[in-house]
């Protein structure tokens, strides 16, 4: 899956789409220091689907957000395709979360008053694409994620599995390189889970978008090229394909 | 599959690259003040509440000169400038009333979404789209509130008044000075008008802070909020 499929309009591909060198992140509270993070260094290949697993508190979501460029690290640096957000302004961060990473959350995170078809194209329109365009992009976004027939719905007129069915093709609207998803299937029941992670598996195959998923969801394993166990803030462990399929029967086990 | 950031185009560039046309603001907009009717309803009662006690105190002061002028006829001396101190602090209540309305039910409205703006922030938006989106929703409440209330202001007033000085004399209150300012008289339909502006202004700087501090919020701690 290191696909290192180069592209016509030049411009250099990298094999790793992110690097994180010695992040940290250390919050503050009431004068005790959390360290969320520490010396995180983690490398994801283009075209890889990594999970980022631990219990609760183990610093899944903080490490979302910094890969994310949602906040900024204590320390350390994120490299996307080899440049440090840190030395991005305001508008280039707008710009990248806009065009080339798709977030996905636990709790969908649709905007409430609008409908489907509305939230897929708000990331369309503000790229800049007419409101033709993104109508026709979105309708045919909804229809891969099998919603087709739910475009005028409001959230609220959705399953919790819809809404992150729409989240997702909200995700993929301005084809972005990466999907950053935090705990995708925390909110979902075992069968609609096993679904929304088909699906991003089936995202990844196709559209060839590196997946990026923390999680304490097994069911994840399964689908993930790469997983990264993380505890107290530190990178524990990370297994690659080869030795989880030799675990998986004994993780799945450990469910129930 | 094409690299990631290394096409990021140069700051005139970016400029074209993200985008929020006011038509669709525009749009959003609207369609927020509906689908949350109840609370735009709160955001606008305080300015309506304001405009309407501000417009029929100006209508008070109007009709006032005019039935003074009736009575002066018949030898009565109005007592003009105590009437006019009377005016301008009812109505400088009135606005101050108004604005803290406006400004508590503005930082009410931005918080209870801050969730929604970390979500659009990572859909690409910038702080200023944020921005505009709540100035545009407060001017466009402020104003409706306005004009409401100005219209239930004076029509109560107006019904009160041909009573006591009959239709025409009322009609006549509309051109009539209603309070002096700067020694220069300002007729009722004036003061009227200028009520409904500033209550539109008002609300959108009302807006200003609070959506300019959850804007400039980073997405983390905007998306944690719960609400
Ligand atoms: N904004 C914050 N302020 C203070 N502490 C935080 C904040 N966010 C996260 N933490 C702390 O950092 C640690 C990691 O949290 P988090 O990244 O949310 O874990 P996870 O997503 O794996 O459950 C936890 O101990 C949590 O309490
Ligand atoms: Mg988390």
């Amino acid at each position: 899956m290191t696909a290192s499929t180069g592209e016509a309009t030049g411009g250099s591909v990298y094999e790793y789409i992110v690097r994180t060198k010695d992040l940290a992140k250390y919050y503050v509270m009431g004068g005790q220091e959390v360290r969320a993070l520490d010396h995180v260094a983690l490398d994801i290949r283009r075209g890889e689907y990594v999970s980022i697993m631990g219990p609760s508190g183990s610093g899944k979501s903080t490490l979302f957000n910094m890969i994310g460029g949602l906040d900024k690290p204590t320390k350390g640096t994120v490299f996307i395709d080899e440049v440090d957000m840190a030395q991005l302004s305001a508008t280039e961060l707008a710009w990248l979360r806009c065009r080339k990473i798709g977030y996905i959350f636990q709790t969908f995170n649709l905007i409430p008053v609008m409908t489907a078809i509305e939230n897929v194209t708000l990331p369309m329109v503000f790229a800049g694409l007419s409101t033709d365009e993104a109508l026709d992009k979105g309708a045919e976004l909804l229809k891969v994620v099998g919603l087709g027939d739910r475009r005028d719905h409001k959230p609220t007129e959705l399953s919790g599995g819809q809404q992150q069915r729409v989240a997702i093709a909200r995700a993929l609207a301005n084809d972005p390189a990466i999907i950053l998803a935090d705990e995708p299937t925390g909110n979902l029941d075992l069968r609609t889970g096993k679904e929304i992670i088909a699906l991003l598996k089936r995202m990844n195959e196709e559209k060839n978008v590196t997946i990026i998923s923390a999680t304490h969801d097994l069911k994840m394993i399964d689908v993930s090229d790469r997983v990264v166990w993380i505890r107290d803030g530190k990178i524990e462990r990370i297994e690659e394909r080869a030795d989880i399929e030799v675990n998986v029967g004994v993780m799945e086990g450990e469910e129930s | 599959m094409a690299g990631v950031v290394d096409r990021i185009p140069d700051k005139a560039g970016i400029q074209h690259q993200i985008m929020l046309p006011w038509s669709k603001a525009f749009q959003m907009t609207r369609e927020n003040i509906f689908v949350r009717f109840g609370r735009s309803v709160i955001t606008a009662s305080g300015i309506f509440l304001g405009t309407a006690f501000m417009s029929a105190v100006f209508f008070g002061g109007a009709a006032a000169a005019v039935k003074a002028n009736l009575d002066l006829r018949q030898g009565i001396t109005p007592q003009a400038a105590e009437m006019q101190a009377r005016t301008i602090w009812l109505v400088t209540m009135s606005l101050v009333v108004a604005t803290v309305g406006i400004v508590n039910s503005m930082l009410m409205s931005v918080t209870e979404r801050y969730k929604e703006i970390g979500t659009m922030k990572c859909l690409g938006a910038l702080d200023r789209f944020i921005v505009r989106l709540f100035i545009l929703e407060a001017l466009l409440l402020g104003v409706l509130g306005s004009v409401g209330g100005a219209v239930i202001g004076t029509a109560a007033m107006t019904i009160m008044w041909i009573g006591r000085i009959g239709a025409k004399n009322t009609l006549v209150a509309w051109v009539t000075p209603a309070v002096q300012l700067g020694g220069k008289p300002i007729q009722l339909w004036v003061c009227v008008v200028i009520g409904v502006l500033i209550g539109g202004i008002l609300s959108a700087l009302a807006a200003l802070y609070p959506a300019w501090r959850a804007a400039k919020m980073p997405p983390a701690a905007a998306l944690r909020s719960e609400f």
